[in-house]
């Protein structure tokens, strides 16, 4: 089985794996980094969308091998200590989430649109949250956390 | 109000560990020593099983146990929670609803064997190796094929696949107001069939310690008392001092998880074969085709009315489906909690209802975020705007003529239930001017200048909440009672636990439920811890279904904090000697009223623990109290909706241009959580209406069984809403409040409905059945020439 190496919230880690080992189940069940969330098995609900090399990738849809020797950042390690990353209090302080489920994918994709786009409109959020499904909030707001956090982010 | 007690926009406790990815949701346990479990499910509908053979399976690496049916053979059936009795006194049919199939499979998804690995994917590939033998029986999915002369019989007993032929009402009466009527508008309509689709996947584990006998089963569920109860006393007839049922954090639920899977009893009893822990997580294929589905009914609904618009009498004939095994509360979401909202906000003198409940070779249906109560106000209030359109009226002045005055309430409907409070002409007058209702036309014509067509719709719903009176449910053939418990623990410092029956998977119970101790006890919301979701912390619970957390739960919880508080008073009247009856609490301090003394809760609680200078001879020790609380009636919380939309006719793509919701759920303790249940309602609502449906080819296959087929609802599918409250205090439970958690998914189907039926007036349609897609719309914008092409 091969053994697979990558820094994951700015730790490095390795494992050995089955090739066909998903990046998600490396995270969850190797690494026991729980935040990451499968909420189902069509690369659809976006759950398990964590950073790449700083790009957002559903982590469900990349085998571990692949992720071989890149930086990985996980829910876990978006804030910095006790500090919370500002998406991750914005969508605190809107009511952004319920259940908190679909919530880490949701962070973390917020946060790649607003490094891509820093003052994204209600159309670009919610055309950018095409992969990324909730079933609590209706999505208002979320998009209301969207745009806030990404304020925030601008400083 | 204060910056946190009720009334109070106070961001969630819970958000804390959410937010940071620290949820522990039941996949999120690995207990040491743990294996999975992966379950081999029907690939069809309908078959005899001639055998299982697990060689292959048990023959690969890692397979610890493969289980079949045999290996339940001492236990019971899943059990159904609520009997329902038809015409004559008849009772429903009420078929075995085996662990594993045993024999027969009836829908696909039936589990069959279980294969228990060393981990997930041993398990799941060694489920693929099990080889079940199975002859293919016909299967009937079609309700009524199910119920005409010569279709296949998903179980023996049921004659005809008929679980139940109900009704309410006196027909004969009813008959005869419609003899009398001057109009009668009539609407044969589908609501469809829905997967709730929590984004958690369902998940169980089984432990058991052979040190003590005592089993734990950890799973998502939104009523863990209610399955230690269902599992323990009717299953596996372990006792509940033997079984703790843990519910952690929950990942949505909207009635999915209320009821007792399989699966639950499948860990359980595996754990105690195997002596090691078992896990069982479903993906969401699995979840497609083994949660329960909702909605699913067919009806034909007739309105009577005189030449006014007044209605005159109602009477409604629905098949609904079952599915092919009676789900938990299954028999009662289509009989007591639907026909019984038939009323609505109108004063229609009589009402009849007849529901035949069908067995098909399909998944179980049950209660889906509102549970009837949706597929009642739908039907509703679309014959409503179909009669509003026969009689030349608006459909706004037809409602407002039918409308249950304010000072009617008490208002007795004819359909069983008893009103206790409303204000229909507040929600509706403000909806109508949020929504500018009377600029619409403007707006129409402005669509049309553009090629667009532009429609508008309205709902005036009611829901019955807070479920239930015990003894109400119980003559209605309720198995359980549905009171609700909470424990308050102060402790010696003076913080706050508070051990809830209620269950939050997204609620946010741990805040407001904080809100109401921190209002009632004067202290802030972080000395108040709400624990729930743990047979072996909480008293007991009915659980959280039916927005009755608060009306119910939260009124426990009062009750229980008042215990507190009298407690307290003999205590401080003791420290400040005075008499109990006239020290007062206020703003977290004891009182004795028109002096200067005072004594604050914290001294109270210390001493009440160390006891050095304390009425022992008249009070014990310890400040802890508990309440029941068996709700007096039901809530009704109501509203009005107003939907706008704008279809393209190049497309049929409908865009909801804007939706307004004017709701009244009594007292709101938390604002922006109660806005946040409606949004999310309100989206589950226009996803049935637009784009949800769970779609079965004719021999049972699921066809939209996956994200791919299934259309969720996206952020770009929906708008932003509007949204207020307007406030009619209930009036039988402490907190006055109605509940609010399903209004969103019950009101806005049909305004969203109506809307699109109004954007196709000139199209010559008075009906679109759910959902209305794209596809629907474009043949009906195009139906002639479609017909002149194919000539």
């Amino acid at each position: 089985m091969p053994n697979v190496s990558m820094t994951v919230n700015g730790k490095a880690v390795s494992g050995t794996v089955e090739a066909r080992t998903l990046l998600v189940e490396f995270l969850r069940e190797q690494l026991r980094l729980t935040g990451t969330h499968v909420g189902c098995d069509t690369s659809q609900c976006g759950a398990c969308v964590v950073h790449v090399n700083g790009d957002s990738v559903k982590s469900c849809t990349m085998l571990a091998v692949q992720a071989e020797g890149a930086s990985v950042t996980t829910i876990e390690g978006l804030a910095k200590g006790d500090e919370l990353h500002p998406m991750q209090a914005a969508f605190r302080e809107n009511h952004g989430l319920q259940c908190g489920f679909c919530t880490p994918g949701m962070i973390m994709s917020a946060v790649d649109l607003a490094k891509k786009n820093p003052d994204p409109s209600e159309t670009e959020i919610r055309e950018w949250l095409e992969g990324n499904i909730c079933r609590c909030t209706g999505y208002h707001n979320i998009v209301k956390s969207i745009r806030a956090g990404a304020e925030a982010m601008r400083g | 109000m204060t910056d946190q007690g009720i009334g109070a926009r106070v961001l969630r406790k819970e958000d804390f560990r959410f937010v940071r990815g620290r949820g522990k949701y039941t996949d999120d346990i690995v207990l040491p020593n743990q294996t999975w479990a992966a379950i081999v499910r029907s690939p069809h509908a309908h078959a005899t099983i001639n055998g299982i053979d697990a060689s292959a399976a048990l023959a690969m690496p890692g397979v610890v146990r493969v289980l079949t049916a045999a290996d339940f053979a001492a236990f019971g059936g899943l059990p159904c929670g609520w009997l329902v009795t038809g015409k004559n006194q008849t009772p429903m049919v009420e078929p075995k609803h085996p662990i594993l199939a045993e024999g027969r499979v009836r829908h696909v998804g039936d589990p069959v064997a279980v294969v228990i690995a060393e981990n997930r994917i041993a398990a799941r590939d060694a489920a693929e190796a099990v080889e079940v033998d199975y002859s293919e029986l016909p299967a009937v999915v079609d309700m009524r094929k199910a119920t005409a002369a010569g279709s296949p019989t998903v179980h023996d007993e049921a004659a005809g696949n008929l679980c139940y032929d109900w009704e309410l009402g006196d027909k004969a009466v009813v008959d005869a107001a419609f003899a009398g009527a001057a109009h009668v508008t009539t609407l044969e309509l589908v609501n469809n069939r829905l997967v709730p689709n929590a984004m958690e996947p369902r998940a169980a584990i089984g432990d058991y310690d052979n040190s003590t006998g005592e089993h734990t089963l950890y799973t998502s569920s939104q009523n863990p008392h209610v399955i230690r109860l269902l599992m323990g006393a009717f299953v596996l007839q372990i006792p509940e001092h033997k079984l703790r049922v843990y519910a952690p954090d929950v990942g949505g639920g909207f009635g999915s998880k209320i009821y007792h899977y399989a699966e639950e009893a499948i860990v359980t009893v595996a754990a105690k074969l195997l002596e090691r822990p078992v896990k069982w997580t479903s993906d969401r294929s699995e979840a497609f085709i083994s949660d329960a589905h909702g909605r699913d009914h067919i009806t034909r609904v007739e309105l009577a009315m005189d030449a006014n618009g007044k209605f005159l009498g109602l009477r409604e004939f629905t098949l609904a489906n079952m599915g092919a095994y009676l789900s938990t509360f299954a028999p009662s979401i289509p009989t007591y909690l639907h026909a019984t909202l038939l009323a609505g906000q109108y004063t229609t003198p009589v009402i009849y209802s007849e529901v035949k409940a069908v067995f098909t070779n399909t998944v179980p249906v049950d209660a889906y975020r509102g549970a009837g109560r949706p597929e009642a106000t739908y039907l509703l209030e679309r014959v409503i705007d179909k009669a509003a359109k026969e009689m030349g009226m608006s459909p706004v002045d037809i409602r407002r003529k039918n409308f249950i005055q304010p000072d009617q309430f008490p208002y007795q409907t004819p359909v069983a239930l008893v009103y206790d409070t409303g204000n229909y002409e507040a929600t509706l007058s403000t909806a109508l001017k949020a929504a500018d209702w009377d600029g619409f036309e403007a707006r129409r014509a402005a669509a049309a200048r553009e090629g667009k067509l532009r429609g508008i719709g309205i709902c005036c719903y009611i829901e019955a909440c807070g479920i239930a009176p015990s003894n109400v449910a119980g003559a209605l053939g309720a198995r359980a009672g549905l009171y609700e418990c909470a424990t308050v623990r102060v402790n010696p410092t003076g913080s706050v636990q508070v051990m809830t029956g209620s269950h939050s998977h997204g609620q946010g119970h741990e805040t407001t439920f904080a809100q109401v101790v921190a209002e009632k006890l004067g202290i802030d919301i972080g000395q108040v811890d709400i624990v729930h979701g743990d047979t072996n912390k909480i008293p007991f619970g009915m659980g959280t279904y039916g927005s009755r957390s608060l009306a119910v739960g939260g009124a426990a919880l009062v009750n229980a904090l008042d215990k507190v508080i009298s407690k307290g008073r003999k205590i401080a009247a003791h420290l400040m000697e005075a008499s109990a009856d006239d020290v007062v609490f206020e703003n977290g301090i004891f009182k004795v009223a028109g002096t200067d003394k005072e004594v604050p809760f914290g001294a109270v609680a210390l001493t009440a623990y160390v006891p050095h200078n304390y009425p022992l001879e008249e009070l014990e020790p310890g400040l802890e109290e508990t309440a029941f609380y068996d709700p007096k009636n039901f809530t009704f919380p109501a509203g009005t909706y107003v939907c706008e939309v704008e279809i393209d006719p190049a497309t049929g793509v409908t865009r909801i241009v804007s939706f307004h919701a004017s709701d009244d759920f009594g007292n709101v303790i938390n604002p922006m959580i109660v806005e946040g249940q409606v949004h999310g309602g309100l989206v589950q609502g226009i996803g049935q209406a637009l784009l949800e449906n769970a779609s079965y080819s004719e021999d049972g296959q699921l066809l939209s069984g996956s994200y791919m087929d299934y259309c969720m609802p996206r952020a770009d599918d929906v708008p932003s809403f509007t949204v207020d409250h307007q406030v009619t205090a209930c009036t039988h439970n402490p907190l006055g409040v109605k509940g609010c958690g399903e209004a969103g998914a019950i009101g806005s189907p049909p305004a969203v409905i109506n809307a699109i039926v109004d954007a196709l007036k000139d199209y010559g349609i008075s009906h679109i059945d759910m959902p209305a897609t794209p596809a629907k719309i474009w043949h009906i914008i195009n139906a002639g020439s479609v017909a002149q092409a194919a000539e």
